[in-house]
């Protein structure tokens, strides 16, 4: 009798290489993401000890974090800042040298990492995926193994391809019930950080599952793994089934033909067994979710949108006063200065849709300073564009911009100023992380937009 | 990799839980592709109340008084006390190499963030989990002694406290000994060169299409 084992204890098993002298598990990398921001060192350390990449194609490149969203066509000459210029012309010059492809600043299929390589069949169930970037996790969507690492670890998987690490815990997240209309996966997985907070998940790998998980899109899967890391896991998954494999079927570097079927029989098994273990298990029920936005700088502390800030305590103190709130006011009081739609967790076609959908007609208030849409990649924008979408945000006050990280992160010139105020559909609402003093609330696309039209946060379902 | 086996001395007490690598690095400081230079910009926006650009001396910056690891007696501390999760957030590596520049060689918390910890691995800081309650008695015992220190010793894996007391924790064998003997990783996994070749071999006969139709420049 076999045991019965968890999808990740599969992906684990079909991975796993050796064991190393001192105990350490070496896990065979089947993809490996670069972006100009964690691999210059891991490059110049290859390059000093003489090594070079254990299995070229393998790898595939962009630059995304510094690439500025105006004026694309200049490509890299568009960057005004000489050390962020510099940093995307060693990537360039490092592809080139150690023969790696690359999207670069002016392909149509650059964007951010984690939005191109599902998009371009670089993802693939089954696969073990790593990437200089915490938000690796998104990958697990497609129950691949993907995992965000450190520069050394970079230059170890292009030394080795392999990563030396301990096996993690398995938890499940069950998801049960039905999404109430309004509500979007961005809510589902505040609501699944603010149970098992932003450290519950350390140690683990989290696997998504439950009847809920049935009904969400690949886009909305991709949410749910992509903030896995903010609740400390390094790695979310959710198990192949119909929706996984419709979404693969013609990607540029998806297996094709007789190769797609004997893929597709394997994938198909790429699920957790009946009674398998977990150490660990969670229940969110879907059906009486409310829209979220966080009050606070850790993805941790968010309230529904018709509850309110929580009263100041100990704990609270320090993120409610860089916040600029007050204990006790309702949610839907605060005020909005920006408003960001982008980022790896909610910049997909399908976000893009749910946005302009609730935008309408309507226009975007006129205390917001400032409101921008950045598609996840060229092919986002340019899906939009054929659908309409960029005129519908245009003509509600949205600028259009090129794919990036952007305001996600603020290395390029998108950033807030000291107190501004953002509904962000991105992950992180950490002190500074937009822009120094900058204050982000994280919330999903459509309650993103109709911040933009209310001017303050409200709540999404009155909208549609 | 510094190797690690024993650090004494003063400890800088920084009484927040979930410390991202945001805060402890910056996002503007990764512009750089060197290694070095993000000492200076450790927890920049908490320790000046300028705005921080890559390369300026900490000399010329207007500093935080009020920012604990600018108070005078914590000057040159190796040892960092935080709350829990400490390292959360980004995987940016930059983290433990502004911590080591600046002049760290351990973190004593409650816990770490994963990817965080195995980035300390690779750069010979060490990371010291300790129970809630002992970090908590230690942070408040910090704060109101003048010249608090604390000896971390890796061989015996023990926190050792000036009145005799001694903390034991917990640390992966593997990581133990790469980092009592400043290990490169790299040449240890190369070290299994042919196991490498011979899985790839049954990968590829297992999982045919993971080697075809793959990126390439041409
Ligand atoms: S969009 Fe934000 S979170 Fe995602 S990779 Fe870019 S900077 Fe990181």
């Amino acid at each position: 009798m076999t045991v019965a084992r968890t999808l990740y204890d599969k992906l684990w098993d079909d991975h796993l290489v050796t064991t190393r002298s001192d105990g350490q598990s070496l896990i065979y990398i089947d993809r490996h993401l670069l972006h100009e921001v964690t691999s210059p060192q891991a490059f110049e350390g290859l390059g000093l000890a003489r090594r070079g990449l254990w299995r070229t194609e393998t790898n595939i490149a962009t630059a995304d974090h510094n690439v500025p969203t105006t004026e694309r066509e200049l490509g890299v000459q568009g960057i005004n800042e000489d050390i962020a210029k510099q940093q995307v012309l060693t990537l360039q010059e490092n592809c080139e040298r150690f023969d790696v492809e690359l999207f670069d600043v002016t392909d149509l299929r650059q964007g951010i990492v984690h939005v191109i390589g599902p998009e371009q069949g670089l993802t693939l169930p089954g696969m073990t995926i790593v990437c200089g970037d915490s938000h690796t996790s998104t990958h697990g969507a497609f129950a691949a193994l993907a995992q965000g690492i450190g520069t050394s670890d970079v230059e170890h998987v292009m030394a080795t391809q392999t990563l030396a690490q301990s096996k993690a815990k398995n938890l499940r997240v069950w998801l049960e019930g039905t999404l109430p209309r309004g509500i979007s996966t961005k809510d589902v997985v505040l609501k699944v950080i603010d149970v098992l907070t932003a450290s519950g998940g350390s140690g683990h790998t989290i696997e998504f599952a439950g009847d809920g998980i049935a009904n969400f899109s690949m886009e909305a899967r991709m949410t749910l793994c992509n903030m896995a890391i903010e609740a400390g896991a390094r790695a979310g998954l959710v198990a192949v089934d119909e929706t996984t494999i419709d979404y693969l079927r013609g990607r540029p570097y998806a297996p094709q033909g007789e190769r797609w079927r004997e893929a597709v029989a394997y994938w198909r098994s790429l699920k957790s067994d009946a009674d398998a273990a977990f150490d660990r298990e969670v229940r969110v029920d879907l059906s009486d979710l409310a829209p979220r936005v966080t009050w606070g700088t850790s993805p941790d502390q968010s309230a529904a949108i018709n509850g309110h800030v929580p009263e100041t305590n100990a704990e609270n103190r320090r993120a409610l006063e860089y916040m600029g709130l007050k204990g006790g006011e309702p949610m839907r009081a605060i005020e909005i200065d920006r408003i960001f739609i982008g980022s790896c967790t909610n910049a997909r076609i399908e976000d893009l849709r749910a946005a302009a959908q609730v935008l309408g007609n309507r226009k975007v208030a006129a205390n917001v300073r400032q409101a921008m849409v950045v598609p996840g990649s060229g092919l986002v924008k340019a899906e939009a564009e054929a659908e309409g979408l960029d005129e519908v945000f245009r003509a509600a006050g949205f600028e259009w911009r090129a794919a990036g990280c952007s305001m996600c992160l603020g290395m390029n010139p998108d950033q807030l100023l000291p107190g501004e105020r953002c509904a962000s559909t991105s992950n992180r609402n950490f002190e500074g992380r937009q822009g120094q003093g900058g204050r982000t609330h994280l919330l999903s696309p459509a309650m993103a937009a109709a911040a933009a039209v209310a001017g303050h946060f409200t709540d999404v379902r009155e909208y549609l | 990799m510094q190797a690690f086996t024993e650090v004494k001395g003063l400890v800088a007490p920084l009484d927040r839980a979930n410390i991202d690598t945001d805060q402890i690095i910056p996002k503007q400081f990764l512009k750089s592709i060197k290694r070095t230079g993000f000492g200076a910009h450790l927890f920049d926006a908490w320790r000046f109340l300028d705005a921080g650009v890559l390369g300026m001396a900490p000399a010329t910056r207007r500093t935080n008084p009020e920012f604990v690891l600018n108070e005078p007696r914590h000057r040159g501390a190796p040892i960092l006390l935080a709350g829990e999760n400490f390292g959360c957030g980004s995987s940016r590596e930059h983290a433990v190499w502004a911590l080591m520049e600046y002049g760290f060689r351990s973190v004593i918390a409650p816990s770490f963030a994963d990817i965080f910890t195995s980035n300390c691995f690779k750069n010979g800081l060490l990371p010291v989990a300790l129970p809630a309650q002992v970090v908590a008695a230690l942070m408040g015992e910090c704060q109101n002694t003048q010249g608090f220190t604390l000896a971390i010793d890796l061989e015996a894996c023990e926190v050792r406290h000036e009145d005799g007391r001694t903390f034991a924790f917990q640390i992966k064998a593997s990581d133990r000994q790469r980092l009592l003997q400043g290990l490169d990783e790299i040449g240890l996994s190369l070290a299994h060169a042919s196991d490498i070749k011979s899985f790839e071999a049954r990968h590829k006969s297992r999982f045919p299409w993971l080697f075809e139709n793959q990126p390439c420049r041409t």
